[in-house]
């Protein structure tokens, strides 16, 4: 058995400690907000926050996932998460919005970090998330207008 | 290309709209569901449910019961803008849900008779439709308000979701019931576009939110008691099958339930995704392979190669092609070559299924309802109206979820046949059954032979294709294959808009097991890098303006002309200079009825290419949603730019050679160039926008490419290998 913590609760799932996080949370735990779309960690889709940072949730068995607090897009919160959230919505980011779970996932980290990232810093940051639907201009802009309305 | 003019309702089609618009409201509250009686087989005698197109309940919510399937291109808030457009709704009262599968009620007016999305048609065989249903419902609104007040239909007003008469209002929530005793209006008038105060304006998407929150179920998102999720091994070569197989090693993994063999393959059931796929990897299996697909890239292009000496299909002849080249002052020869492409929508393949005594119900992004509902029901042995469709967001499409053949859902069938329905099945393809799994756009190879007069005009065009065909096989054969030749095939070069005198296209057909598919843009994908290149490379040979030489050969047409203008206008084309290594290109294409052209800058720096800024400019008739059009040409550049720079599905002795998203990787981040969308303010009937924004991609970029480095090229991907950072 293994016991995680998922969006501030505890749960313990009858599980090997080798499956990935990404389909524990799926298939186990019931949050299907978190996506797949590679199981290599090559598209970002499954990003969730593990101690508050992005995670490829894919790439993590959940043996390694003890002991720390998961965050998944069903329940990512405050002023930062907000404002993301927001941002995406006024400028109408998504398009088959498969992908955007994680892009803002990611997005939410590296405003955590950096308040006012330049354009370069949002090509590293969001490096690891593919949006097969090209709205990569949309997600520039929303990170910018989040962090405007951050201040 | 003109097909959307043909579009008249006929009066029945109108009172059959109309009516639909009535059934929703009759329901008066939340209770019965619309949907799930056209489900049962369509409006009972004598009741007023047939309307399945409008749903308004007594929490004053509006809700479109969208006949489109929604995989990102913005069709569900575009069919709610008409709907609300007429009906005089506020926009915040706005939502959608899916049809069920009834071909009758949601015919494609395009396409039908079939439920369908695709081929960039959606807005424009709705375009008059929905907004007829908001415009009955309003009249039955302001109908039921004049019959409360006691005063004249004709001083009733409706704005922004109130029905208000002096100092009377109401909202259309609590009218419902009333305004459901009312006669279904025979005829009505449709606004004139300069009383439009939603459609041209940026209403946000109604699915913004749920995207953005994690609450939007995906098909991959359905859960089922006591589901079994089964992923399949399949033959590594195109045509193979099983020749035997052991399951021992699979069935010890934990969570795997049943191992069974399916027409194509091996399924693995499991009680979660990854014990299956952990079960799968244990399976042994051996093929038979006599039939397969065993040739490499390189020799298939070759057999390709040996066609063009033969006839082969016309596919359009005007003048005297070769007369005309054997009098021509140059001569340009080319061979372009195109790869096989895999569609990769960012949500796998999946569905889900259960079956019943009364006949089998599915859960998956379906695009084709009414293909999907017959391919069930032939494995089942079940008639179509037994196969219960719920449509459910796509994680993209591009084409895959639409297949005439319905490979993914007759899959889902077999699997669920071969355990006889004890579980709900949901079936998965891995990212790496995706990349693998065929069903691509073709490999194709042109063949092109271009003149120029001594003043610098085409004299003689001579185009032969090479590709397999998409329609042959499918039950779109009989209607759209005549005498071999697949027009979509062609599509692109046969109906250019350039006026070329003497002109002679010509189509070779393949054969192999390997499937193909249209992907986004169909056959405009490959045949519009093919004549945008070649005319560059005839401006530059005739010493002329790329966009002169261009507009000279599309005089005859207006709108191109204007499109192809304000391109050169708002790129500044004859004045932006160009420095080392860098350079820019233009192309232009008109298909699904829309017309576009692009700007591209980039700049070279050895294999490395770095697409800097596209500016498009796109006519598409009447912009329903001008944010949602932008969208479309900003995705549909970041979605062309993998191809055009990188990605291509390549054989080697039958095996596909890429897997996943680090052999074949879309565009990231980095590399998306900063994109401006001008969109002409037409009057004109709406014309797709889904798929016309990819082909000038390619174009654009190449010839840029060209213009900064001298260098043609004539094979996508581009061949500099590598995009820059």
């Amino acid at each position: 058995m293994v016991s995680l913590n998922v969006n501030g609760r505890d749960v313990d799932l009858e599980v090997s400690p080798k499956m990935p996080l990404l389909w524990a949370l799926r298939d186990l735990v019931g949050l299907t907000g978190t996506k797949y779309g590679c199981g290599r960690a090559l598209c970002g889709a499954c990003t969730v926050h593990i101690d508050g940072q992005a995670a490829r949730s894919c790439s993590i068995m959940v043996g390694d996932a003890v002991g720390k607090k998961i965050t998944t897009i069903e329940a990512v919160s405050g002023p930062v998460a907000d404002a993301v959230k927001s941002a995406w919505q006024k400028l109408d980011v998504v398009q088959c919005g498969y992908c955007q779970s994680g892009q803002i996932m990611s997005a939410i980290t590296l405003l955590s970090g950096n308040k006012t990232p330049s354009n370069e810093d949002i090509d590293l940051g969001m490096e690891g998330n593919i949006c097969r639907c090209g709205t990569y201009q949309r997600i520039r802009a929303a990170i910018h207008e989040a962090a405007r309305a951050l201040g | 290309m003109n097909t959307i003019c043909r579009f008249n309702p006929s009066r029945r089609a109108f009172i059959r709209d109309a009516a639909a618009a009535i059934g929703a409201f009759t329901l008066g509250t939340r209770i019965p569901f619309g949907p799930a009686r056209a489900q049962s087989g369509g409006p009972s005698p004598g009741s007023f449910d047939p309307n399945f197109f409008l749903q308004i309940t007594s929490d004053n919510s509006v809700t479109l019961i969208s006949k489109h399937f929604e995989m990102g291109q913005g069709v569900t808030t575009g069919l709610a803008t008409l709907v609300a457009e007429e009906l005089d709704a506020d926009w915040s009262q706005m939502r959608f849900v899916f049809a069920p599968a009834n071909a009758a009620i949601y015919n494609n007016l395009l396409v039908g008779p079939l439920q369908a999305t695709g081929g960039s048609t959606s807005t424009a065989e709705a375009f008059t439709q929905m907004r007829q249903v908001g415009a009955a419902a309003r009249a039955m609104f302001v109908a039921a308000a004049a019959a409360n007040w006691h005063v004249p239909a004709a001083e009733v007003a409706v704005s922004k979701g109130v029905v208000s008469h002096g100092t009377n209002r109401a909202t259309f929530g609590s009218l419902a019931a009333a305004a459901m005793q009312m006669a279904v209006p025979k005829n009505v008038t449709l606004k004139e576009p300069k009383d439009w105060r939603l459609i041209g304006t940026h209403v946000p998407r109604l699915d913004s939110v749920m995207k953005t929150t994690g609450e939007a179920v995906f098909a991959i998102d359905v859960r089922r008691p006591d589901m079994l999720t089964v992923v399949v091994r399949r033959p590594e070569v195109f045509g193979a099958s099983v020749a035997s197989f052991d399951a021992t090693e699979a069935k010890k993994i934990d969570g795997v339930v049943e191992v069974q063999p399916l027409p194509n393959g091996v399924a693995v059931y499991a009680t979660n995704t990854w014990a299956a796929i952990e079960g799968r990897k244990a399976l042994h299996v051996t093929w038979d392979t006599t039939k397969a697909e065993t040739r490499s890239t390189d020799q298939i292009f070759d057999a390709y190669r040996t066609l063009l000496g033969q006839p082969g299909l016309q596919a359009i002849k005007r003048g005297d092609a070769s007369g005309a080249l054997g009098k021509a002052a140059k001569i340009v020869d080319a061979e372009f070559t195109f790869p096989y492409l895999a569609h990769a929508p960012m949500e796998p393949l999946n569905c889900t299924m259960e079956l019943s005594a009364d006949g089998a119900e599915i859960w998956a992004g379906s695009q084709l309802q009414t293909i999907d509902q017959v391919v069930v029901a032939q494995v089942l042995g079940l008639k179509p109206e037994q196969v219960k469709i719920n449509t459910l967001l796509a994680g993209g499409s591009f084409g895959r979820r639409g297949n005439p053949v319905g490979d993914w859902v007759a899959e889902l069938s077999f699997a669920s046949k071969a355990i006889a329905g004890r579980a709900p099945v949901h079936l998965v393809w891995t990212r790496e059954d995706d990349i693998k799994g065929g069903f691509y756009r073709p490999m194709v190879l042109h063949r092109v032979r271009a003149g120029l007069t001594a003043d610098g005009r085409i004299s003689g065009w001579q185009h032969q294709l090479v590709s397999k065909s998409i329609f042959a096989g499918t039950p779109f054969e009989s209607a759209l294959v005549k005498n071999g030749l697949d027009p979509s095939s062609v599509e692109g070069v046969s109906d250019t808009d350039y006026a070329i005198d003497d002109f002679d296209v010509r189509q070779h057909n393949v054969t192999t097991p390997l499937p193909v598919l249209w992907w986004r843009s169909v056959g405009n994908s490959h045949t519009a890098f093919a004549m945008e290149t070649m005319i560059d490379e005839l401006a530059v040979l005739a010493g002329k303006d790329p966009v002169a030489f261009r507009l000279a050969l599309l005089a005859h047409d207006p709108r191109d002309v204007a499109v192809l203008r304000l391109a050169a206008d708002k790129s500044e084309w004859n004045n932006a200079p160009a420095g080392a290594g860098r350079g820019r290109g233009v192309a232009f294409h008109h298909s699904f009825g829309t017309r576009v052209a692009m700007v591209a800058e980039v700049a070279v720096d050895g294999q490395a290419i770095k697409v800097e800024r596209i500016i498009s400019v796109v006519d598409a008739g009447v912009p329903v949603n001008p944010d949602v059009i932008a969208a479309q040409i900003e995705g549909s550049i970041g979605f062309a730019l993998s191809t055009v720079l990188r990605n291509q599905i390549t054989l080697r002795d039958g095996v596909v050679q890429q897997s996943n998203f680090d052999d074949y990787e879309p565009t990231r981040m980095r590399e998306m160039p900063k994109v401006e969308v001008h969109i002409v303010n037409s009057i004109d009937q709406p014309s797709g926008i889904g798929e016309p924004g990819l082909p000038p991609v390619a174009p654009a970029v190449g010839n840029a490419v060209a213009a900064a480095t001298g260098k043609r090229l004539h094979r996508l991907p581009l061949g500099l290998t590598t995009l820059a950072g």
